[in-house]
């Protein structure tokens, strides 16, 4: 494993895994709540952050982290108070954050719209030292909030108005989940690059909810698809001088496609099992599930 | 007179400009099994809503087991059954996952510990869903999926019982298990609102019925009487206590 020997590449490795366990991690919540394109929201205003960070010679990864996190709340705070209008809004933000990017770094000394690219499709190979430290902190945070919180953010991504009852701090968790999704997306900024963030936060899910029953698997299995594929894909850049960012998605997406074909076969087996279970417990429910079964097997 | 578990006293809500409740007075007893009726849009489900702090109210004064809303905090003692919606959420969880949310309201930080547990499963054979505690609830008819909701409300064990149309899109069998379920509630004490479209059968566990119109509080006591053609989902109630020239209550499918 020669691949091991060079130090960019173990800190490309390391980045990777991490963008792979955190970006799923947080997208199963957004899943959840039906919000899955706020990733994509979040890594259009992180490009003001960058460009802010390039025309204050600071951090381009923090001064993204702290932009994002404040568009994020700004996004929660529209979905909460703006009744009409807030996808007018938030388009508003998507675009604002996009152009801020291009307009700053063109104002600084040391930016281009070159330097912009490595952010927006990402560039693996010039991780830096301080990149993988930040990368790491706020990794754990990510996994911190996503794993401790799991019942809370369970409750709350799946009925809102019900959660509030248990008296969970609904608005206080609806923030936080916001806060770590604008985390997790400068976490993937350096691998798959702000506009693929969202891809890595979404497509490893839907991949899982294929396969998956509970809530628990469908979380663990999107974790471990989104760690194969970032270092699957880390690898094949390696080797074959393709762009990492890409790779990983096309992977992600490759894994989705093979396993809605396996779960087709598997799906119409247990509703078979369940309709004849129905069948002996409740005469009068089997007829829907019955009908279903056909209907799928007609669009096979 | 015994403790009242929920008093509201001139609440008003508008939803954007549109007032929906004028002014409502509505008390629970402990103990009592109370129905909310009136038709589409007379503000039933909007009252339940504002007593659960999801509405916010314009004026007027809601007390929870004595205590002011805002300060209410033992929500441990209140399970809430919202109206069953279509959308479930866009990830699989399964019948138990779903459940045990309904406990967190007891667990501290999120953590279920081993009674936590048992709680979740009581809830479940409550109401004859322990078989299926392991399925997806994608996987369940509407009247089963209404099942898990009220065991979900049930895993806190809670004293006062909130339920916004439990019997809607509910098959038969189901209805069945879910009075049973709910007979046995009262029977250990529980209090109950209920919001309700129909008396159907829950009627003979109903002590009062609270009939709602435009917004007011129209009828306040022993549940209307539905008899022969009454009975009929659709029909348009007449009811004696109503002001005259009023128009009739309709509290039936139909209208």
């Amino acid at each position: 494993m020669d691949i091991l020997d060079y130090a960019f590449m173990q800190r490309a490795l390391l980045a990777a895994v991490l963008v792979g366990i955190t970006a799923p991690a947080v997208g199963i919540y957004l899943v959840q709540r039906r919000q899955a394109l706020m990733g994509d929201g979040i890594g259009h205003v992180a490009m003001t952050g960058v460009g802010l960070g390039f025309l204050l010679t600071w951090s381009p990864v923090w001064m993204a982290t702290l932009v994002s996190v404040l568009g994020a709340v700004l996004m929660e705070l529209i979905r909460w108070y703006g009744r009409t209008r807030g996808d007018l809004a938030l388009a508003m933000l998507f675009y604002g954050g996009m152009a801020g990017g291009v307009m700053f770094i063109n104002l600084a000394p040391t930016g281009s719209n070159a330097s912009l690219t490595s952010y927006l499709f990402g560039s693996l190979s010039t991780v830096s030292e301080s990149d993988v430290t930040a990368i790491c902190v706020l990794a754990a945070f990510v996994v911190l909030v996503t794993l401790g919180l799991r019942r809370q953010l369970f409750a709350v991504s799946q009925d809102e108005e019900f959660a509030r009852v248990t008296g969970l701090p609904v608005r206080a968790l609806n923030l936080l989940t916001a806060v770590t999704a604008a985390v997790t997306v400068t976490v993937a900024m350096r691998v798959v690059g702000l506009l693929l963030v969202s891809a890595l936060m979404v497509v490893p899910v839907a991949a899982a909810q294929q396969i998956g029953r509970s809530f628990a698997a469908t979380f663990a299995i999107a974790v471990a698809i989104g760690v194969s594929v970032t270092i699957g894909g880390t690898v094949t850049s390696y080797y074959q001088d393709v762009p990492p960012g890409a790779t990983i998605v096309l992977l992600t997406i490759g894994a989705f496609i093979v396993l809605t074909a396996l779960a087709t076969p598997l799906a119409r087996r247990r509703a078979r099992a369940r309709t004849a279970a129905d069948a002996a417990g409740d005469p009068a429910e089997c007829a829907i599930p019955g009908t279903r079964e056909a209907a799928d097997e007609v669009g096979v | 007179m015994t403790e009242s578990v929920i008093s509201l006293r001139g609440v008003r809500a508008d939803l954007g400009s549109r007032p929906v409740l004028r002014g409502i007075d509505l008390t629970v007893r402990r103990g009592e099994v109370v129905a909310l009726l009136g038709a589409n849009g007379s503000g039933k489900s909007t009252a339940v809503r504002s007593i659960i702090g999801q509405v916010q109210t314009g004026a007027g004064e809601i007390r929870l087991f004595g205590t002011d809303r805002g300060r209410f905090r033992d929500w441990h003692r209140v399970g809430y059954v919202p109206q069953r919606t279509t959308a479930a959420g866009g990830v699989p969880a399964t019948v138990t996952e779903v459940v045990a949310s309904g406990r967190l309201s007891r667990a501290r930080f999120g953590v279920l510990r081993k009674a936590d547990h048992a709680a979740v499963r009581r809830a479940l054979e409550l109401v004859g869903m322990a078989d299926r505690a392991k399925d997806s609830v994608d996987a369940l008819s509407g009247g089963q999926h209404q099942r898990v909701l009220i065991a979900r409300a049930l895993a806190c064990e809670p004293e006062l019982l909130i339920m916004d149309e439990p019997m809607a899109g509910v098959d038969l069998a189901s209805q069945e298990v879910l009075a049973h379920t709910l007979r046995e509630q009262v029977a250990q004490g529980t209090t109950v609102l209920l919001v309700l479209h129909e008396l159907g059968p829950l009627e003979p566990l109903i002590d009062r019925a609270v009939v709602l119109r435009d917004g007011c509080v129209l009828h306040d006591g022993p549940p209307p009487k539905a008899v022969g053609q009454h009975a009929l989902p659709g029909h348009d109630h007449v009811h004696p206590h109503a002001p005259a020239g009023a128009e009739p209550i309709r509290t039936g499918l139909l209208s």
